[in-house]
């Protein structure tokens, strides 16, 4: 199988198991030395959250629609941006504070198509993803509210 | 006129929606004659009352997807559609 085909394959899973990010990265590269550039992006659960402390957080998405959503917003990055491979991990269900979330990971030549490809997938996943994150808080449970500032972000890559 | 069935969709409640509706999803016949759109899914709804109207109505951020993309309220619905209604996302 060629480097493209296995970069393909293994664009995008949801997940409830956590993610070693060395091996995504290790298996991403695949021993390809056109790689000169390795961006990372992971998103971790935070303990505060609008003031209240978070005991858990609780992923729920949309199976059917957030693999075909996430492979869309892949396959949009490599037309736009000179990379060779990328990377989505997404995990679902119950995590705690310092868990990961997300994983993007994008090799390519040169820094710049790794860096502007790894923040375009995460801008975007952020505002297209069937994801909802609901937090246990002191307080009760309660649905992450969605930000106008993540709309802003993704709507710099608008052309 | 011809005398069509009406147009049936499957319809999805995720997230807080499922939650506040109380409800994971439905069989939902449109009324004949009406339009086979995404607006016409919500209005059918709204005219319920209840936790529908206060959910779906005038300034409440409701996405749909209709099999699996996301689709706008002009956006036509077929029988047999699987159509979402869904809180705007917060995953990352």
């Amino acid at each position: 199988m060629s480097p493209d085909a296995a970069d393909r394959a293994a664009d995008v899973r949801v997940q409830a198991a956590d993610f070693d990010v060395a091996a995504e990265i290790a298996a991403l590269r695949a021993g390809d030395a056109r790689v000169g550039a390795v961006a990372t992006f992971v998103g971790t659960v935070r303990d505060v959250s609008e003031g209240a402390g978070v005991a858990t957080l609780t992923l729920e998405h949309y199976p059917g629609m957030t693999e075909k959503s996430l492979q869309a917003i892949v396959d949009e990055a490599k037309r736009r941006f000179d990379v060779y491979g990328v990377r989505v991990v997404h995990r679902v269900g119950e995590l705690a504070p310092a868990d990961q979330i997300v994983l993007v990971a994008v090799t390519s030549a040169h820094r710049g198509d790794a860096f502007d490809a790894c923040r375009f997938v995460m801008d975007y996943l952020k505002t297209q993803a069937p994801f909802w994150k609901k937090e246990a808080t002191p307080q009760g449970a309660r649905w992450v509210e969605a930000r106008a500032s993540d709309d802003a972000a993704a709507q710099r890559w608008r052309r | 006129m011809r005398d069509s069935p009406p147009v049936v969709v499957r319809l999805v409640y995720l997230a807080r929606l499922r939650e506040a509706l109380g409800s994971a999803g439905e069989s939902l016949a449109l009324p004949p004659g009406a339009p086979a759109r995404v607006a016409t899914v919500l209005e059918t709804l709204r005219a319920r009352g209840g936790a529908f109207a206060a959910e779906l109505g005038p300034g409440r951020a409701v996405r749909v997807a209709v099999n699996h993309a996301m689709a706008q309220a002009d956006d036509a619905v077929g029988e047999g559609d699987e159509v979402a209604l869904f809180p705007p996302v917060t995953g990352g």
